[in-house]
């Protein structure tokens, strides 16, 4: 028997074992924090993507072939991201993960995905970095930091008309990226800030940086960072008697910010930027009818991570399930979700962005502002 | 001026609450020498129970808010009381007599074990309490004013007052008698006829208390906590400890002030981002030039 007969036998049983392995299941990891203190969005992430594989599973799967969720628990740390990458890459042997939650997270662990040829979307980080460093694999169905500080700033200095804005974030990732998207924006409109700061994270005790902001006489706060620091914060300053419109961003969306914040009245008043009503879509409203009638709503990022998942399946369902090709795919094709048709444009990012304003009331609920 | 006042206040309310804390990991050391790191989890385990019990007092039609807070306080305090001894019969007991490496390693794996049996038994959600004590007075300075609430006056006057009650039982009481001749030599106490496993159990009791009334008081005043909680706040406390003088009780006190003042002052008057890397560098400075901490006693090597 000649070598190249040998050879040829071993390729034909390596083509033989992908054949076989792809008649499994479609495993996608949904990658987030699962626990830790902002596992609530964890769960919004989860219940998306879970109500989604089971919708396009009930019409075939992709390809003839069921979806397979991971869960897979990033707990926001980028350290703990990274290593569950690397295990949603080698054990699990995903081909698509729809995640991070944290831009800190996503960042680091997309450099893996790519590597590993996985297709990667995100629901919810908004860093601009994660699509800056040019790659292919990485989309997000969500808008950019600099789309929403462009929104949080020109609201600012035109409609509340403000001169004294301090503004604050938690020293991460997607809160300094914020926070500085936004200062850049205000101070082109020519309001420059009368304090920036940065507070930690996991800290509860905000007292001396609001008794900071009362000294400098601030009308306008705003704050890049998550719903455990803006809770404690907002309810620290109302308690000092500090008045200032407190604003933020999409790291609140979250009914747990009330119930850290002590009480709906702390948080009446609060404006935060985030995308139109992802419940208001035509396309959506089966979607969002059967949540509620499953007693859940279908709050935050629930619809962009069922979202997220559509795109992924769409992707993978054009191109045979190749992750490879289906990232070209995406850049080239534009997709029916339950949040409308989403295009995407050359790094990954929606062509279009659609952040509003929304208001938080005395009963713990938000409501898009009618500009 | 005003703002200067408020800071001060600021500081003084966080810092009670370090030393409230510091006072478990500085007793425990001045006993049996070892650093007790599971001590921040058992503040972090007062602060579910802390939620239990208003839970458990609102759900039998309870209203009045001294009632409630009495109550809570006795509840929280003997529950994660008994975290305290549980925690020292189980982890350090069976270890008196091992390396200090040892005893060090298994307080690790008991602050692991805590925070994650908290995490699955009450899930891993951040935990919020509605506010309890609202008001506040408000003193007006010249164009400003200083303004507390009623429920930092209360921190203040809790901590004060515990603070107060355990000088008095180790200065006055005979379990205070046992507690300092085994600090100062065990062998010796338990030679004289002091059963120094007792003791040590109710330090580890007494410092557990003192977290609980901590995280009493924390969790009524910010309202949020998860089941990680205990890590920062315990390295704090920590750091008051040995900026007083480990091993010492007035030093915990003395520390715990000392860094919740330069924390608020630093932050308020200079920059939030670097109050961190200010009161280590603190810590460090006063160390190079008091190794034993402010009011601690320098070790001296028995032979």
């Amino acid at each position: 028997m000649s070598n190249t007969v040998v050879r040829k036998t071993l390729i034909s049983l390596a083509i033989a074992g992908a054949a076989f392995s792809a008649q499994a299941d479609v495993v996608i990891g949904v990658a987030g924090p699962h626990t830790g203190a902002y596992a609530a969005f964890g769960e919004q992430l989860w219940r998306g993507a879970e109500k989604a594989a089971m919708d396009i599973n009930a019409k075939g799967g992709i390809n003839g072939e069921m979806i397979k969720l991971v869960k897979a628990d990033d707990a926001c740390e980028p350290k703990q991201a990274v290593s569950i990458a690397n295990r949603l890459v080698d054990s699990d042997e995903a081909v698509a993960v729809v995640g991070h939650f944290c831009s800190s997270s996503s960042i680091p662990a997309s450099t893996i995905y790519e590597e590993a040829g996985v297709l990667m979307v995100t629901p919810a980080s908004t860093n601009p970095t994660l699509t800056e460093r040019g790659l292919p694999n990485v989309f997000r169905v969500c808008g950019r930091d600099d789309q929403q500080g462009d929104v949080a700033a020109s609201y600012i200095v035109d409609d509340l008309g403000a001169k004294r804005v301090a503004i604050l974030h938690d020293k991460d990732t997607y809160g300094k990226g914020l926070a500085d998207a936004m200062k850049a924006t205000m101070n082109s409109y020519g309001v420059d800030e009368v304090l920036y700061e940065g507070l930690t994270r996991g800290e509860k005790d905000f007292n001396a940086v609001v008794t900071k902001i009362r000294s400098v006489d601030a009308d306008v706060v705003y704050f890049g960072g998550l719903h455990s620091e803006a809770g404690p914060l907002v309810r620290q300053m109302r308690e000092q008697g500090l008045t200032a419109t407190f604003i933020s961003g999409d790291g609140i969306v979250s009914d747990e910010f009330v119930s850290v914040a002590g009480s709906p009245e702390y948080v009446d008043g609060v404006l935060m930027t985030f995308g139109a009503d992802p419940t208001s879509y035509a396309a959506g409203k089966v979607v969002v009818d059967e949540f509620r009638e499953s007693g859940v709503e279908p709050e935050g990022y629930v619809m962009y991570s069922y979202t997220a998942m559509q795109v992924v399946a769409a992707a993978l369902d054009a191109t045979e399930l190749d992750p490879i090709a289906a990232s070209d795919w995406l850049h080239e094709n534009s997709i029916e979700t339950v949040m409308g048709t989403k295009k995407f444009d050359e790094k990954g990012d929606l062509t279009i962005s659609d952040y509003v304003m929304y208001e938080w009331d005395d009963k713990g609920k938000y409501t898009m502002l009618n500009n | 001026m005003d703002i200067v006042l408020q800071q001060l206040v600021n500081g003084l309310t966080l810092g009670s609450v370090y030393g409230l804390i510091a006072i478990g990991y500085t007793m425990v050391y001045g006993i049996i020498g070892m650093i007790n790191f599971a001590h921040g989890d058992v503040y972090m385990v007062s602060s579910y129970l802390t939620a239990i019990a208003i839970a458990l007092f609102s759900f039998f039609g309870l209203e009045s808010f001294p009632i409630i807070i009495f109550g809570t306080l006795i509840f929280t305090i003997i529950v994660t009381g008994a975290y305290g001894w549980v925690i020292e019969r189980v982890a350090y007991r069976p270890l008196r007599n091992s390396s200090r490496l040892s005893v060090l390693i298994s307080a690790i794996g008991m602050s692991l074990i805590l925070q994650n049996y908290v995490q699955i038994s009450q899930g891993a959600r951040q935990q919020g309490i509605p506010t309890m004590l609202t008001g506040a007075i408000r003193f007006d300075i010249g164009d400003g004013f200083v303004q507390i609430t009623y429920m930092k006056l209360f921190i203040l006057f809790a901590a004060f007052l515990g603070m107060g009650v355990l000088t008095y039982i180790i200065q006055k009481t005979k379990l205070g008698r046992m507690c300092r001749a085994t600090q100062q030599d065990r062998k010796m106490a338990s030679i004289l006829g002091i059963n120094t496993d007792r003791v040590i159990s109710s330090v580890f009791v007494i410092g557990a208390a003192m977290a609980a009334l901590a995280g009493v008081l924390v969790t009524l005043d910010y309202g949020a906590f998860d089941f990680y909680v205990g890590f920062i706040i315990g390295i704090k406390a920590f750091t008051a400890a040995v900026l007083g003088g480990i091993g010492s009780l007035p030093g915990a006190m003395l520390g715990g002030v000392i860094l919740g003042l330069s924390e608020a002052l630093f932050a308020g008057l200079i920059s939030s981002d670097y109050k961190d890397v200010f009161s280590f560098s603190l810590l460090v400075i006063i160390l190079i030039f008091r190794p034993s901490g402010l009011l601690g006693k320098p070790e001296v090597e028995k032979v």
